[in-house]
């Protein structure tokens, strides 16, 4: 029988593998976008377990609007990433430092 | 004959572990290329999971949404950027063991959480969608279209917006090319390009002698 515990370690357990990409690809900026997505995913599964479990279609309406939000992020991105490739030749993040952040 | 609630299970944790398995393998692949289809393996098996949660629009709008325009949207940019390898690569031993540390770290915490609300677990009852007697996308459109219509529109506007900004900053303005301008071209005013002139009409004399040269 499936709980609703089953669910949310398996979004536990995509969160910190993602938060581990975050920290592991420290150079390519593409790798950090796909991590985004995957911590998207893990919130998105969770929000599901708890719309099913709870019988509540609130859950699956905000998965909806997270997967539209994450949708328009990535395009953006990916355009900022194209554009940032095109004017410096690079994706690595420890040369783009133009800001002195 | 196998229990229907064993099979789920054992459903369940097969489409979990293909899951978790391709995830490491996205922050763990060399190659970006692979890493994006390592993503697309993520995508799909946790929409057949989502399937098990009976979630089946959002199951099958992850994988034609994400899978379909997202993850091509990834390969497009990836393969367009060329990308060396091995200067990505580097420092990824540098920083493998704080991130290992932090994600282990946030893993217990988490599980140990969840290990204390799963004293009283929960087991999925029936189907909330099939206890009102419609389907899963009959149920998700109902409440998307009548309580939730306002944050639909808006995100049709952030979509749209997202487009806009994407073409914008995409968009290539290249010095010394030559295109025509629209806007310039359909504000013209008519009266100013041609100028009609009222005159008196006049015959030429012709010399008969240059007209006898051109006939023979």
């Amino acid at each position: 029988m499936i709980t609703l515990s089953h669910y949310i370690v398996l979004g536990a357990v995509l969160f910190c593998i993602a938060v581990a990409g975050l920290f592991i690809n420290r150079k390519n900026v593409i790798v950090l976008l796909m991590a985004i997505e995957l911590m998207l995913l893990a919130v998105n599964t969770n929000f599901v377990a708890f719309s099913r479990f709870l019988g509540d279609v609130s859950g699956q309406v905000f998965v909806f609007f997270i997967l539209t939000v994450a949708a328009a992020e990535s395009a953006i991105g990916l355009a900022i990433l194209v554009l940032l490739f095109r004017n410096r030749s690079t994706i690595n993040i420890a040369e783009i430092d133009s800001m002195k952040g | 004959m196998i229990d229907p609630n064993l099979f789920q299970l054992v459903c369940f944790y097969a489409f979990s572990a293909v899951t978790v398995l391709a995830a490491l393998s996205v922050i763990l692949l060399r190659n970006s290329v692979h890493a994006v289809l390592a993503l697309v393996l993520t995508f799909f098996s946790t929409a057949c999971v989502w399937l098990l949660a009976e979630a089946e629009f959002l199951a099958i709008a992850l994988i034609v949404v994400y899978v379909g325009a997202v993850m091509v949207l990834f390969l497009f940019v990836v393969m367009m950027l060329d990308i060396k390898q091995e200067q990505v690569r580097e420092g990824f031993i540098r920083y493998l063991p704080v991130g290992l540390v932090v994600a282990l770290v946030m893993l217990v915490e988490m599980l140990a959480l969840i290990g204390v609300r799963a004293m009283h677990a929960v087991s999925m009852g029936a189907d909330p969608a099939a206890a009102a007697g419609v389907s899963n996308t009959a149920w998700l459109g109902t409440a998307l279209y009548t309580q939730y219509l306002l944050p639909f529109e808006v995100a049709a506007l952030i979509l749209t917006v997202g487009v806009i900004a994407a073409v914008a900053l995409t968009l290539r303005h290249r010095t010394g090319s030559r295109h025509q301008s629209a806007g310039q071209q359909v504000g013209i005013d008519p009266s100013r390009r041609v100028r009609v002139v009222k005159m008196a009409a006049v015959r030429a004399e012709e010399p008969e002698a240059v007209q006898e040269e051109t006939r023979t």
